[in-house]
């Protein structure tokens, strides 16, 4: 079927491939821990607007 | 804090400062993926937070705040990086290709050698292949996000999987994929020792 193209097929792949570990290190970032430091953060924020 | 019962519909009534929790997560991964240092990349989404908060009234609400997020982290990188002005102007990252040695494996690709392909990039390339390869945004919303034209997306998102597929030696024309066993992320390299 493919075999009549067979440089886009290999693009393909490599790009699938490519594709396939760029969510993975995307993944293992995203698995991290949130650092309180944001959560606090934002708690401030939020309570200095109801100071105003 | 809001009552339960409104009968308005939520996303509608929410304040989109709310939300900011349900973001820190993908704002982090995108700033690991421009930084490559944990401790920038927390600065960086502090800053982006703060940005993000002071400027809410310029988000349009109904919009997608991911992205909207994603624009005021990534143009906070790049003002940060045009001030140190330490850095080689390198936008297409060849001068960190030259210095880089293509990993020596036996046809197999580890995370590790992709990790260390990745981290030699420019943050340009890293920045396409985040948005367009990792975080499932379309090239239209990443070239409003990046500021630049679809086309310039797409070219830009090429050459950088160009640049991952030659530091990794694998090379366009030859079927990586044969015998690959997915789930171990295992990828056949250019010099095909299958049976090894």
């Amino acid at each position: 079927m493919y075999s009549d193209m067979p440089d886009e097929k290999s693009k393909a792949s490599i790009r699938e491939q490519i594709n396939e570990n760029l969510k993975r290190v995307y993944e293992e970032a995203l698995q991290e821990e949130v650092p309180d430091r944001f959560k606090d953060l934002l708690a401030q924020l939020k309570a200095k607007e109801g100071g105003k | 804090m809001t009552t339960s019962s409104r009968a308005t519909p939520a996303t509608e009534a929410r304040d989109p400062r709310d939300e900011l929790p349900e973001h820190l997560g993908a704002l982090r991964a995108f700033a690991l993926s421009l930084t490559r240092n944990s401790a920038a990349a927390d600065d960086l989404v502090q800053d982006t937070i703060v940005k993000a908060w002071s400027n809410i009234e310029k988000f349009e609400r109904g919009t997608n705040l991911r992205a909207w997020l994603f624009t005021i982290l990534r143009n906070t990188f790049y003002s940060d990086r045009r001030k140190r002005k330490r850095e080689v102007a390198d936008p297409e990252g060849i001068h960190a290709a030259t210095l880089y040695e293509k990993p020596a494996h036996d046809g197999r690709l580890a995370m590790n050698d992709f990790v260390q392909a990745f981290d030699q990039l420019s943050p340009e390339h890293r920045e396409v292949l985040t948005l367009v390869g990792a975080s499932g945004f379309s090239y239209e919303e990443a070239a409003g996000m990046m500021g630049v034209a679809v086309g310039t997306v797409k070219s830009r998102a090429n050459r950088a999987r160009a640049r991952l597929a030659e530091m990794l030696g694998l090379e366009e024309g030859e079927d990586i994929l044969a015998g690959a066993d997915r789930n171990s992320l295992a990828v056949m390299g250019k010099s095909g020792v299958a049976a090894a």
